[in-house]
């Protein structure tokens, strides 16, 4: 007290200790930066994909992977266009004509990634799968989402 | 030579801290706001090529595709399945059951993932059923939390046009 005093008295200013605060900050900056997602590449807000206990995140990265999104309307989005089940061939086939004609790639080493709605119709993934299957395309992956328990039918 | 006449005197050089926070909370709240909880996903791999007119004798050793059916209600919700004659409810579970009868864990002496299983589902079922399905066909998840894996080869049946 009496040191406060005198320093008051004598016009020197009281600084708060920056430290701990500046400390806290770059805590925080380091969290959020480790946390951070850009990948939203291959995201949709209009797909709500179907949950599964089995669903694990895979190891390795997928080869050559084309992302399918099908809405519950039964539209398709690839490469930020929409398409009809009858319009897919057109895309697809571009996607081919792009994979032969690339060194060290093929059709049937590419990966199909289908992310369907939960509420899409069984019918339209089939369809859409066969569509695949009529260019070459072999792989497919089905995205789930990860859930600790099983759904109750 | 003026510096350090300075220095010697015992002067204080204070740091500018603002500049410094100013550009640490924006950077916190440019993390802040682009911040978004994404649940894991994951991805059922399926290799299904085109199915090719069969050369000569089929294969005596590969067996036939378990085939599993998924039938609909008029709303796309699930009504019955069944697996070849034999009808199990709406319950994936017995399902799952009656795979792990079938085809056994990859640990056990059964050839594992020999057994192909054919979904067949109705064209207007909601697909969440179907990964309900892949899920019940794929594995199960053990007591010590392992995934234990059943049949790896799944294929689609031909869609059923309405």
């Amino acid at each position: 007290m009496a040191r406060r005093k005198r320093l008051r008295s004598s016009g020197g200013s009281a600084e708060g200790d920056m430290t701990p605060m500046i400390d806290m900050t770059f805590q925080l900056i380091a969290f959020f930066m480790v946390l951070v997602n850009f990948s939203e590449v291959d995201q949709n807000e209009r797909i709500r994909l179907p949950l599964s206990q089995l669903a694990k995140p895979p190891d390795a990265p997928l080869p050559d992977p084309i992302t399918l999104q099908l809405t519950r309307e039964g539209t398709i989005l690839l490469g930020g266009q929409e398409f009809s089940v009858e319009q897919l061939p057109v895309p697809l086939r571009r996607e081919r004509q792009v994979l032969e004609n690339t060194p060290g790639k093929s059709v049937r080493g590419a990966t199909i990634v289908i992310r369907a709605d939960m509420a899409a119709k069984a019918g339209i993934v089939q369809e859409v799968i066969r569509a695949c299957q009529d260019n070459g395309f072999e792989r497919f992956a089905l995205r789930a989402k990860q859930v600790a328990e099983r759904r109750p039918t | 030579m003026q510096v350090r006449h300075t220095q010697r005197q015992g002067n204080k050089i204070e740091l500018q801290m603002t500049p410094m926070i100013d550009i640490v909370f924006q950077l916190l709240v440019f993390f802040i706001m682009t911040f978004k909880i994404v649940t894991p996903e994951g991805d059922f791999n399926i290799r299904m090529p085109i199915a090719a007119p069969s050369e000569g004798q089929p294969d005596p050793d590969l067996l036939p595709p378990i085939q599993v059916r998924l039938q609909s209600t008029g709303t796309g919700h699930l009504s019955a399945i069944r697996m070849g004659e034999k009808s199990l409810g709406r319950n994936f579970e017995e399902l799952n059951k009656e795979i792990r009868q079938i085809v056994g864990p990859s640990t056990g002496p059964n050839v594992t993932g020999a057994a192909e299983i054919e979904i067949d589902a109705d064209y207007a079922l909601r697909f969440e059923y179907v990964m309900d399905a892949i899920t019940a066909i794929s594995g199960y998840v053990g007591e010590d939390g392992s995934i234990i894996t059943l049949a790896e080869k799944i294929k689609f049946a031909p869609p059923r046009k309405p």
